[in-house]
């Protein structure tokens, strides 16, 4: 067995870039040899801890370390990629050589412009606490509080699961068009669900609370006030009643429904599905694709938000893409490879969810912003309807824009008040007719819960957000006849 | 240790008992490793879009003293990381709380079943002909249909992956297997309309892929959307598809899993020899069939997998267990644990199987007279709530009338409980349809779910 030195920093908290620069210039050199036109190379070096904390005590503390490489190669339409956690000068070479192989078809061959990224390749932490500097009897004392703080909220509640987890993932991304740049994400996250347990069964309440910060989280948020809102969420609900069945109007609590404007429209506005015609806004750009004063953003720079980037993992800068401006479409999201192909630049959507993954285009942070009208006016302007204090995941069929999402916490809305708890449901839809059917927009935005999207087999941390609204009518999926 | 060099499984096996060898006192260990290798290829316009390879290696390290448990995991078997894995693992034990229950399996005199499943032809399959296969499937699902107007994907995958499990309790189990699979997702166009559909299979080995099904399956999952509306709201009876009554029965086997019981999160608790199901439904875990990608020769924690029955004529027979919840509920490990390298061993099944009945499957129509034939569902994640058992899923397929398919519906949801469809059912066919990755389910046929439209 061959011992040889490995390029990777041993320590992740080292500051020098991932892999040494000269080895980037070889291997993506190498990468260009058999006629690739441009080569790139992504290192990912990822820590992560947890904590679980079950029927009053800690179940499992765990962590994890992955790091590895991914190299592409492009040559016309054709992509080529090879990713190896063998982080030697060889094993990277290897993994260079089987990227081009099937990325062989320009010719002469692309050149590598390395003298623009010498110095680059490093990136600081901007957290103020990391969480591996936290030691593990301060999480077990967090989580501790929440249980007890769920437990005493209510007799009813009989199980609580509280978890914290956080997650540092160091990268660098260099290409043969002279990009060389790096980024050091932090994110925490914690967590409570709660079971009660009534005469009709059981009932959930979840609560969750993550950013892209460190463990600074807890300067501001109080996981007992979490445990206790997850546990009245789960009491709440072993009072409620059937959903009803069919279409009604829908108020969504600010912050609670973002992920619908993820599913019913985000997806749709990423330019790989575009480009192949699986989505129901092609063609569209310049269109009144949404109510008169929804404007919909997609914002990677968003201060600590789940979905904060400083850098997409192609390298690009995040920024800030108004997609829809006062109900016109006014463009979609873009990888490198969509926005090549279409001549402009990428808007910081490359994402991949590890260095075993090609990147697509991915959303950030995604939001509606305000309106102007007092959200207290929109629902007593409401005569029937359904409150959804809270969705939960969500599905979209991309082609026509159906979307399915959960609702983990909803009302009644009886003569314009907010009356009785429902039982759990879907909510089911049309992107493009909901966007139209938005008809009050309330002025209380707030972002919502962290979320992971899935896309192709691949979860990365995204951001959604919006204030109090109401759609015209949506299809609740209940039982009530 | 050089990744690029491949281990064989008696290498993982040797390490992971090196690292097993390092319990001292009175701490268990038990450590995964394994190796892998993987390519994924899609086509579009008739020529490749893209070839993904990769090598991956990982270790996990599960270490238990006095009840209390700790785990660490890593992406490298070098061995300076595997060293840092069982230190992790170790300081993490030292955070645990003590649960008496909470030990490494013994070795517990079951034979496994003895299964040949690491099949090499995958090995031998060159990219060229991967290649070949992904622009095969997309030209296909382009001509099956004039309304087929592009296939946003056309893939193949396969991987091979050998892997070992040891523990200081003696168990030392080691396993190589292959697989491939193929995908389609060709979009339907009609006038301004477009829909999307989906299907894949999975197999041990290429020849085993049914690439004619997938062509049928994707392209007529996504004409058949074309034209569809919204059906007006009310409770019906549904014929659920064999691929959606597979994602059902998934979802029913999910709550039988015992540590969702012992944690009081199952609607099913205390239902042990009561019936739960019509007296229809026979639902065994069988992971010891070999046509299945399922099956396995042992469980996550090194026990021999075994047939489980959970459910006969409708009544609960008990629940699947991995070690620690047998232990707890003072009974024996039903060779359940599931699990990654990456993480702790949970309970699940392997390969569920569910008795067919006595009505042809052409005939189920017929049989319910008006209703819904449910093709395809929805945010299964999203919509079901397994400690509840609320079940509310977004559906679209063909209206039954006087027996007959009818016009097709979409933007709908069906909704009930767990607990209501499992007594609800009222028909099973008699034909097991293929699915994806060797697993076969009849169409069942349930009464009395809302069905959500207009």
């Amino acid at each position: 067995m061959t011992q040889t030195t490995s390029t990777i920093t041993p320590d992740s908290t080292a500051a020098g870039p991932l892999v040494d620069l000269d080895v980037v210039d070889a291997t993506l050199r190498e990468a260009l040899q058999a006629g690739g036109e441009w080569a790139e190379l992504f290192a990912e070096d990822r820590s992560s801890t947890g904590v679980l904390f079950d029927e009053g005590r800690v179940e499992e503390m765990n962590s994890g370390r992955d790091r590895g490489v991914g190299i592409r190669v492009t040559a016309g339409e054709v992509t080529g990629y090879a990713h190896t956690s063998d982080m030697t000068p060889e094993g990277l070479a290897d993994a260079a050589r089987t990227a081009a192989a099937v990325a062989t078809r320009s010719q002469g061959g692309g050149k590598v412009e390395m003298e623009s990224f010498r110095g680059a390749g490093m990136a600081e932490s901007r957290v103020e606490v990391l969480p591996t500097a936290v030691g593990a009897d301060r999480k077990v004392a967090l989580l501790r509080a929440a249980d007890e703080a769920a437990r005493s909220t209510h007799e009813a509640i009989t199980q609580v699961t509280a978890r914290c987890a956080d997650s540092r993932r160091r990268i660098l991304v260099a290409n043969s068009h002279g990009i060389c740049a790096a980024d050091d994400q932090v994110r925490t996250l914690f967590s409570v669900s709660c079971v009660a347990s009534g005469d009709g069964g059981l009932q959930t309440g979840r609560e969750t609370v993550g950013y892209t910060v460190g463990w600074e989280l807890f300067d501001d948020c109080d996981p007992a006030d979490l445990a206790q809102r997850a546990a009245q969420r789960a009491v709440t609900k072993l009072a409620a009643r059937p959903a009803p069945s069919g279409e009604v109007p829908v108020v969504i609590a600010r912050g609670g429904g973002g992920v619908l404007f993820h599913e019913a429209c985000g997806h749709g506005l990423e330019a790989d599905l575009v480009r192949k015609g699986a989505s129901v806004f092609r063609d569209r750009v310049g269109s009144q694709v949404a109510a008169e004063g929804v404007t919909l953003v997609d914002d990677g720079t968003m201060g600590p938000e789940w979905g904060a980037l400083r850098i997409d993992d192609e390298g690009h800068p995040t920024q800030r893409n108004v997609l829809i401006s006062d109900g016109v479409l006014s463009d979609y999201m873009w990888d490198w490879l969509r926005s090549r192909d279409d001549g402009r630049a990428p808007s910081g959507n490359g994402r991949r969810q590890s260095y075993t993954h090609l990147p697509m285009v991915r959303m950030t942070n995604t939001f509606v912003t305000n309106g102007d009208i007092d959200p207290d006016d929109i629902i007593a302007d409401t005569p029937t309807g359904v409150y959804v204090a809270q969705l939960g995941g969500g599905q979209v069929n991309t082609a026509t824009g159906d979307f399915v999402f959960g609702m983990t916490e909803a009302y009644l809305i009886e003569d314009g008040k907010i009356t009785e708890p429902l039982r759990e449901g879907n909510l089911i839809g049309n992107g493009p007719q909901v966007l139209l059917d938005i008809d009050a927009l309330g002025n209380d935005f707030a972002m919502g819960h962290p979320g992971t999207c899935g896309k192709d087999g691949q979860g990365v941390p995204v951001g959604d957000g919006q204030p109090t609204l109401r759609v015209r009518a949506l299809t609740v999926g209940g039982t009530a006849a | 240790m050089n990744e690029r060099r491949q281990h064989d499984t008696d290498e993982l096996a040797r390490l992971a008992q090196q690292v097993c060898e390092r319990a001292a006192g009175n701490e268990q260990i038990e450590v995964c490793v394994s190796t892998g290798r993987s390519t994924t290829v899609r086509a579009y316009n008739g020529e490749v879009e893209s070839l993904r390879s990769g090598v991956t290696a990982a270790i996990g390290v599960r270490v238990l003293d006095g009840g209390r448990q700790g785990f660490a995991s890593a992406g490298s078997l070098d061995p300076d990381v595997v060293a840092d894995t069982l230190e992790a693992a170790r300081r993490n034990v030292a955070f645990g709380e003590p649960d008496p229950h909470q030990r490494l399996a013994e070795p517990d005199g079951v034979e496994p079943p003895g299964l040949d499943l690491g099949d090499p032809a995958v090995l031998s399959v060159p990219d060229s002909r991967k290649i070949a296969a992904a622009i095969d499937l997309e030209r296909r699902c382009l001509d099956a249909d004039p309304r087929i107007s592009g296939v946003r994907v056309a893939a193949w995958s396969d991987g091979w992956s050998q892997s070992a499990l040891a523990s200081s309790t003696g168990i030392c189990v080691q396993a190589s297997t292959g697989s491939c699979s193929i995908g389609a997702q060709p979009l339907a166009t009609d006038g301004d309309e477009t829909q999307i559909g989906y299907a894949g299979d999975a197999a041990r080995r290429p020849d085993q892929l049914d690439v004619d099904r997938v062509v049928t399956e994707s392209t007529e999952s996504a004409t058949g959307q074309l034209g569809a509306t919204k059906p007006p709201s009310e409770h019906l009876t549904v014929v659920l598809a064999p691929s959606v009554a597979a994602a059902f029965i998934g979802v029913v086997a999910s709550v039988l899993a015992a540590d969702s019981v012992l944690k009081g999160r199952s609607p099913f608790a205390d239902r042990v020899g009561s019936v739960i199901a019509d007296e229809r439904l026979n639902l065994v875990d069988d992971p010891t069939d070999p046509a299945t990608l399922g099956a396995t020769n042992f469980d996550g924690e090194g026990l021999a997998a075994r047939r489980n029955a959970l459910i006969s004529v409708g009544v609960l027979d008990g629940f699947l267990h991995n070690a620690y919840t047998a232990r707890r509920s003072d009974t024996a490990s039903t060779g359940s644990a599931v699990r990654g390298t990456r993480s702790v061993p949970g309970v699940g099944i392997h390969a569920p199987v569910i008795s067919t009945g006595d009505i042809a499957n052409d005939k189920l129509n017929a049989s319910i007279g008006d209703g819904v034939l449910v093709r395809g569902v929805s945010g299964l994640h999203s919509g079901v709530n397994p400690t509840s058992g609320d079940f509310s899923v977004g559906a679209w397929g063909h209206r039954i009338a006087g027996g007959e398919l009818a016009e097709p519906f979409r933007e709908a949801t069906i909704a009930s409980t767990l607990q209501r469809m499992l007594l609800g059912i009222c028909g099973i066919g008699a034909t097991a349809e293929p699915l994806a990755g060797g697993l076969s389910m009849p169409p069942l046929v349930v009464a009395d779910v809302a069905l959500s439209g207009v």
